[in-house]
């Protein structure tokens, strides 16, 4: 609960920074120290939590232990996104102090998803994760692509808002509450044959807007275009720890309220994770921007979360915790090297194995991971979501077609190692790392790989 | 702790060469040499019959995985053996050789048999997959980093096609695993889980296990991948292909398939064998009208693997210790031919069979180890490959099933065609006319020399006392 109020009071604090200073450093440390107390609050939430037992706030919010770890998680992986970035987020445009504001409230929206249990916050915080990305897509005003970026996430966006609030207006009207936790929400959700039609079209509607959110197919169309158009500095955060924040969001709903009914809503889910592992992977393929391959490399990711929601039981929360880290962790480290190249095409990385052998080998690390390579914490990720699917014991066919789709994806991942290693070119890069952030990305690397070999570190 | 010797000192040793510029073969040879003694330590233990070794530490608790190794059969000690004597032979073989990128070289082989090992080692199913893939790795960094001109686009099929086996290796464990009842992924849970499957489950388990070994190993019709890949790796990295890779498909198909899913393997027997005979056959063929000559070697090589499977799935005993001998002694015999093909590659400068001929007048020692590697390599008696094949086809025609006569007298094909294609190799490499006259043809250097002299003892100390082997196996 303290994170929601720092976080959004951050904010707040960020855009006034942007009043008082005019340096662009002292903005950047600003944002450092703010997610650096942010990261504080939210470990001092979790020690709160785990004293003292899940908490319930005007029955709106409740923070369980799952929640609060998951907080201080992906508060983490923020921090590491900050460190990372910080340089190319203050150098988009002239609002520096504006761009972190509007993330310390994307946090804020975070924060509400991973601990709503009424659906008028889910909406808010879907609200206030959405409205920042759509200015952050457009903050490069100079840039055609990016105003595109802008107004197709927008339109996009609303129109999946739209069908979430009929979703949430029809659950309502089958259950009379919002409360997701109440006796009277979930006594509706106890078997398929009791379920009242209104029900059934709620929970469909709710799934076609959590399946916008997250990217999945068929409702993956804005997601090459708005992740390509978007500047690379705030690619990585959308396409990461917003997302995965929505996909706990969504596994909260459908377990703790639509668990018991999970027949009436499976094969919808089933058909999403064949398309979407279809589409993002085999489109993935064709690509020659490597940064476009990163967006339906996260298509096909979904995918793969999308396991924990169809499984529905104890590990697919292990499941959706590692997979989110991991995930987050290497797509930052990709992105961090992806952004440093003036070229963003394959040939763009030719030969940068002599040049830059710690940018290489951090990245090719990051996409073991991404790939599921044991050793990195991307095979865990996977091996959990799997294995969600296998005990819940019916529909064997889908995990094997999901670790087919997983060798197609290592031929585009093996791409950018080939491209690195193999072949004989001149990568051009806009600037020098400098040592600090050859230190953060190997840094990186080696949470990436402890995580393969001991992923129970993160797992409560 | 010896057991982690084997595995941890080629992992330091491979760091430590990444680091080092010059002299990077040393901390890699240091290490193989270390990892030796202590392979050839731990396979004295076993075979003075003192205690199992064995690990058993807990690593991730909530899944019931354990970092468990142990040597129980000597089916490991042969193959750890073998990964064991393979890397410091090729080491010595390759002493003078300075090259491009030694450093990336020597620490990615000395990985690679780390990760080998971690394979021969393992008992508990988490563990060994994890070993099976990282073996992959260096391999394939290895391929594509050193080699002939398509070697990236090659070395790519092969990795693909091998880590599609995997994958579904993996789903066929997470099943096998969810089947437990103590929910581990120790061997002996595994046997227990998968025996008390379904008779029509284990039937569709089997492939998931099976297509990963099978690609591996590489059996017909999967081995799409496999001379290319030998023909465009450089000859070392080939070493490790054929001579310690493919033995990982046959050792998991004996410790992870046959036991764990008795009935999907009595079910799909004859399919198999029947499958594996085609390749021997069709591989054959194949060998002799080659005129590349690691080519040659490759199909010779999946010709080979395919009687052993075949007598794999036999399943007797007799067979069995057959190949368990056989896969020690091929792998030997494999080894010193692509050494021979290295000693060639660096003097002329080809791999083409009609660009060679007349070596025996110019290099005498060269020819001698030729022609004893190459009649090992087709089983004469009193060499090492002898034994093995003797009681491969022993117990391939003792199968249970009911076409075991047509069965090996095909295979037994496979001998004649055998002699055809390795003869043909002699005769063209050695004898004849001396095709280009310009070249001069340096006979074994002196470290060249002592690495197959060392392989030469073995293959006739094996061949006139085959009872070493014999007493391990049984």
């Amino acid at each position: 609960m303290n994170a929601i109020v720092v976080s959004a009071l951050l904010g707040v604090v960020m855009m006034f920074a942007g009043l008082l200073f005019k340096n662009s450093k002292q903005v950047q440390w600003t944002a450092l120290i703010g997610i650096f107390i942010l990261v504080g609050v939210a470990i001092f939430d979790n020690q709160l939590i785990s004293t003292q037992g899940s908490k319930s706030y005007f029955n709106m919010i409740e923070l369980n232990s799952f929640t609060s770890w998951f907080n201080v998680l992906i508060t983490s992986c923020a921090a590491v996104y900050f460190l990372l970035f910080h340089k190319q987020i203050a150098g988009v445009g002239i609002n520096k102090a504006e761009y972190f504001a509007l993330m310390f409230f994307i946090l804020s929206g975070v924060y509400l998803l991973s601990s709503y249990s009424n659906l008028l916050i889910l909406f808010i915080g879907i609200e206030i994760l959405s409205i920042p990305q759509y200015i952050l897509a457009g903050s490069d005003k100079e840039n055609v692509k990016s105003t595109e970026a802008s107004l197709k996430y927008f339109l996009m966006g609303s129109f999946s808002t739209g069908i979430l609030l009929m979703g949430i207006t029809l659950l309502y009207g089958a259950t009379g509450s919002f409360d997701i936790m109440s006796n009277q929400f979930t006594t509706q959700f106890t078997q398929v044959n009791s379920m009242s039609s209104l029900a059934i079209v709620g929970i469909l509607l709710m799934v076609v807007s959590f399946g916008f959110k997250v990217s999945a197919a068929p409702m993956h169309f804005w997601t090459p275009d708005v992740y390509d158009g978007t500047p690379t500095a705030f690619t990585p955060f959308m396409a990461t720890i917003v997302k995965v924040s929505v996909f706990v969001a969504f596994i909260r709903l459908f377990h703790f309220s639509f668990g018991s009914v999970s027949h009436a809503w499976q094969i919808t889910i089933v058909s999403m994770i064949a398309l979407t592992l279809l589409i993002g992977n085999v489109t993935a393929v064709y690509q020659t921007s490597v940064k476009r391959m990163m967006a339906y490399s996260s298509i096909a990711q979904a995918g793969f979360m999308l396991f924990a929601i169809f499984a529905i039981n104890a590990t697919s929360w292990k499941g959706i915790t590692l997979y989110s880290i991991t995930y987050t962790l290497a797509s930052l480290g990709v992105f961090a090297v992806l952004i440093k190249m003036k070229d963003y095409t394959f040939d763009g990385f030719n030969g940068l194995a002599k040049k830059q052998p710690v940018l290489a080998i951090t990245a090719t690390i990051c996409l073991f991971s991404l790939a599921g390579i044991p050793l990195t914490g991307g095979f865990f990720a996977k091996y959990y979501v799997l294995m969600a699917a296998v005990e819940q014991g019916t529909m064997l066919w889908i995990v094997v077609f999901a670790v087919l789709m997983a060798a197609i994806s290592v031929y585009y991942y093996f791409r950018v190692i080939m491209s690195m290693y193999f072949k004989q070119g001149e990568a051009e890069l806009i600037e020098e790392p400098t040592t600090i952030e050859k230190t953060l990305l190997i840094i990186n690397a080696a949470i990436i790989i402890a995580l393969g070999i001991l992923p129970s570190l993160i797992m409560r | 702790m010896l057991l982690i010797i084997l595995i941890l000192v080629p992992i330091i040793g491979g760091l430590v060469s990444f680091l080092t510029k010059n002299n990077s073969q040393l901390p890699a040879l240091g290490a193989s040499l270390l990892t030796l003694a202590a392979s050839l330590f731990s396979a004295f233990t076993y075979y003075n019959g003192h205690a199992p070794i064995a690990i058993d530490a807990t690593w991730i608790p909530t899944l019931g995985a354990n970092f468990a190794l142990n040597i129980n059969s000597g089916l490991q000690v042969l193959m750890l053996a073998l990964t064991a004597i393979i890397f410091p032979l090729v080491y010595l073989f390759l002493n003078d050789k300075s090259f491009e990128n030694k450093s990336t070289f020597y620490g990615l082989m000395s990985l690679a048999q780390a990760g080998l090992m971690g394979v021969f080692l393992a008992n508990d199913a988490l563990v060994f997959y994890i070993f099976w893939e990282l073996a992959l790795i260096p391999v394939y960094f290895l391929s594509s980093l050193f080699g002939g001109e398509n070697r990236i686009k090659v070395t790519f099929k092969f990795f693909v096609y091998t880590f599609v086996g995997s994958l579904l290796l993996l789903v066929a464990f997470l099943i096998i695993y969810n089947h437990t009842t103590n929910h581990s992924f120790a061997w002996t849970s595994f046997v227990e889980s998968g025996k008390s499957m379904s008779g029509s489950m284990q039937n569709w388990m089997f492939w998931l296990v099976f297509l990963a070994f099978a690609i591996k190993m590489p059996m017909f019709p999967f081995h799409t991948w496999q001379p290319d890949a030998y023909e465009q790796s450089s000859t070392p990295v080939t070493i490790v292909l054929s001579a310690i890779m493919v033995k990982m498909g046959l050792f998991a198909v004996i410790k992870w398939l046959l036991p764990v899913l008795p009935l999907g393997v009595l079910h799909w027997t004859n399919l198999v064998t029947i499958l594996s005979i085609i390749g021997i056959i069709y591989a054959s063929c194949l060998a002799i009208v080659q005129t590349n000559i690691k080519r040659l070697i490759a199909y010779s090589s999946i010709a080979h693997i395919g009687l052993m499977i075949a007598t794999l799935f036999a399943q007797n005993q007799l067979g069995t210790q057959g190949v368990a001998i056989q896969m020690f002694n091929h792998g030997i015999n494999i080894m010193g031919l692509w050494l021979l093909v290295l000693a060639i590659e660096k003097r002329l400068g080809t791999q083409n069979l009609n660009e060679m001929g007349g070596l025996a007048k110019l290099a005498p020692k060269f020819t001698i180890a030729l022609v004893l590697i190459s009649l090992a390599n087709i089983a004469l008696p009193l060499t090492n490959g002898f034994i093995g094949e003797f009681m491969m086809f022993n117990g391939l025609f003792q199968s249970t099933s009911q076409y075991h006569i047509v069965f090996t007298v095909v295979a037994g094909l496979g001998v004649i065609l055998a002699a055809v294609y390795t003869l043909g190799m002699i005769q063209k490499v050695a004898f004849g006319e001396l095709k280009n006259n310009q070249v001069v043809f340096a006979d074994l250097s002196i470290n060249e020399w002592i690495v197959l002299i060392i392989i030469m003892g073995i293959i006739l100390w094996l061949g006139f006392y085959p009872n070493v082997l014999m007493s391990l196996v049984s």
